[in-house]
């Protein structure tokens, strides 16, 4: 079987935009085809925006790459209309092992929280995840909307405008130009389009090397993450496992500082090792093997006039926590609402910058997490080794040291504290968890999911109190229908709460009742209308 | 809350400090730090307040100062 990832899902085509004489004027480009730029396309195409996709590709990213996907991408991907293919295809597991040395310390499972429509995370290939973006932006191409992706294009140049921004785009017909109102930098850790502006890069860099491996496994085997520290099989070094859909396996080895790299992706040398660690007599064929290194870094600022970068273009963590795609996905989750209110004249253009502050702050908690659980897995002095070890003893006979053993924080979405969006909190009582700034937390209803009834835009979620009608703004009022889940996460010992809550289902505001005044003023300042 | 106790709060000061000491008897270098590695975390969990975790290592930085 031909991997998905060899097919062209998108192969070049000349377009209308490369008649000689014209220079094309689009209200949106997205400069990369990854998961974050197809995502931002589908999502700004719902919001009724034209949108231009360039990647000098036409395939969707070789091997697997991002694989763990955090219940916030699925609940985003909901929106996108593309959540139920990921679950149908995606991997759940619950058990973990924990192994230090030639043993087994201690396993945990995960007992994730009730009342979620969708799991805490699923292991899938990201090239899956984007085949199921090439897949929306086709229906939503057949449905007349103007999203168009260009395999084979590749930007070779961008200047800014007063007003947008000028590209030039190699194609294998030769160059064309076109101009941009708007430019989303979708264009991964190396972005062109972040060298062709002279913007930096800065953070920190590990030196240690990691040997990623997909194997296919057709033995039993059992459906659980997998992690060693100093494990026999390669000492002073850390090694993981777990399970992809299609009986493929992750093999995550870590290699150290001075390594070869050809010789360590010797399949002959990678099979022993993979031997070694699956045990005597388990039959496996290697799909892909990879060698990385990674760096914790980020831009200082995000938007750069007309010009916005997004997912790994914009911030670059440690694969430790699933923290790229999904911070990338909940990146462009954000902005694009936003971009869509400032294009269509509803909000003024200074709404785009707390799409900085908003994802700096985000960008930062996952460096620090990515940052903390690098440093566990790959002690940096001989104490940081002392007390990690102790940590990993004292976890086979002590629950208590068991949450100091960091091998990767999952993915949670940030809080955005302190936004510019944010109204102060008024209801007191309210749970911590859905403060003003806080991604709204599913919760089942009498009949379905919470978050499969908020929308695509700005409402007021009630219960147990009548807001006044505000123009145009919809309200979904659970009055008398309050379940349990609804009142530990959005009531706590409050008797009555109104909420506002953003396109992105993050929460503007809340109180327990409130005037017209009050959601008016609340709305102005979550659309950028500085008061 | 509480601070952080920095006066005199044991009964029998010399038992407690023989104690610690005779865990580290015939110990390396190597595992004495191994052992002082396990006792801290045991001892932070039981305090089970970072505030008096903070101000213990603020106290235990300046010792010297």
């Amino acid at each position: 079987m031909t991997p998905a990832y060899e097919i062209p899902l998108y192969p070049y085509t000349r377009s209308a935009d490369q008649r000689a004489g014209d220079t094309a004027h689009h209200p949106v480009v997205i400069v990369g085809a990854g998961p974050i730029g197809l995502a931002a396309g589908v999502d700004l195409a719902q919001h009724g925006v034209p949108v231009v996709i360039l990647d000098e590709n036409d395939k969707v990213s070789h091997g697997s790459r991002a694989i763990c996907f955090s219940q916030r991408t699925l609940q985003i991907a909901d929106r996108l209309g593309l959540g139920h293919p990921l679950i149908e295809r995606g991997v759940q597991w619950n058990l973990g092992k924990v192994f230090f040395g030639d043993r087994k310390v201690y396993e945990f499972n995960l007992l994730p929280e009730t009342g979620h429509r969708r799991p805490a995370f699923i292991n899938l290939q990201q090239y899956y995840l984007e085949q199921d973006l090439v897949a929306c932006i086709r229906t939503l191409q057949d449905n007349g909307c103007a999203i168009d992706l260009r395999g084979g294009n590749r930007v070779t140049s961008l200047k800014t405008r007063q007003k947008g921004a000028a590209l030039t785009i190699d194609t294998p017909d030769g160059p064309y130009e076109m101009m941009a109102d708007w430019v989303i930098a979708c264009d991964g850790a190396g972005s062109a389009v972040r060298d062709m502006m002279g913007l930096g890069f800065t953070g920190r860099v590990f030196e240690d090397n990691f040997l990623i491996a997909d194997v296919s496994m057709q033995a039993e085997f059992p459906t659980e993450r997998w992690f060693w520290f100093d494990p026999p099989f390669n000492p002073g070094q850390s090694a993981l496992l777990h399970k992809q859909p299609d009986d493929i396996w992750r093999i995550d080895l870590q290699l150290g500082h001075d390594i070869d790299r050809e010789a360590e992706k010797e399949p002959a040398r990678v099979r022993a090792r993979v031997s070694q660690m699956l045990g005597e007599g388990v039959a496996f064929d290697l799909e892909w093997v990879s060698i990385y290194t990674f760096q914790c870094r980020r831009m200082d600022r995000f938007r750069h006039g007309q010009v916005i970068f997004a997912g790994d273009a914009a911030h670059q963590v440690s694969p430790f926590g699933a923290r790229g795609a999904n911070s990338g996905l909940q990146d462009t989750d954000n902005l694009c609402w936003k971009l869509a209110a400032v294009i269509r004249g509803k909000a003024p253009e200074t709404l785009l910058d707390s799409y900085e502050v908003e994802r700096v702050q985000a960008a930062d908690e996952n460096i620090l997490n990515s940052t903390r659980s690098t440093d566990f897995i790959t002690p940096k002095s001989e104490i940081s080794r002392v007390f990690r070890d102790a940590v990993l003893d004292l976890s086979e006979h002590h629950p208590f040291a068991r949450p100091f053993v960091n091998s990767g924080r999952l993915s949670v979405p940030c809080i955005h504290d302190g936004s510019p969006l944010n109204t102060p909190d008024e209801l007191p009582g309210g749970p911590g968890r859905s403060r003003p700034g806080a991604p709204c937390a599913d919760a089942a209803l009498k009949d379905g999911f919470l978050l499969d009834r908020l929308g695509w835009q700005f409402q007021l979620l009630a219960l147990d109190t009548r807001p006044p009608p505000v123009n145009g703004l919809p309200v979904l009022d659970l009055t008398g229908q309050l379940t349990p889940d609804l009142k530990a996460r959005y009531l706590g010992t409050a008797d009555s709460a109104l909420y506002l809550i953003r396109p992105d289902q993050h929460i503007a505001a809340r109180w327990a009742t409130a005037s017209a005044t009050d959601i008016q003023s609340a709305l102005a300042r979550a659309m950028g209308h500085t008061r | 809350m509480t601070d952080l106790i920095l006066t005199p709060n044991l009964d029998n000061a010399d038992d407690v400090y023989a104690a610690i000491l005779s865990e580290h008897d015939g110990l390396s270098p190597k595992d004495s730090a191994a052992l002082n590695a396990r006792l801290i975390l045991i001892l932070a969990n039981h305090i089970g307040d970072p505030k008096i975790i903070r101000q213990a290592l603020n106290a235990a930085k300046t010792s010297d100062a």
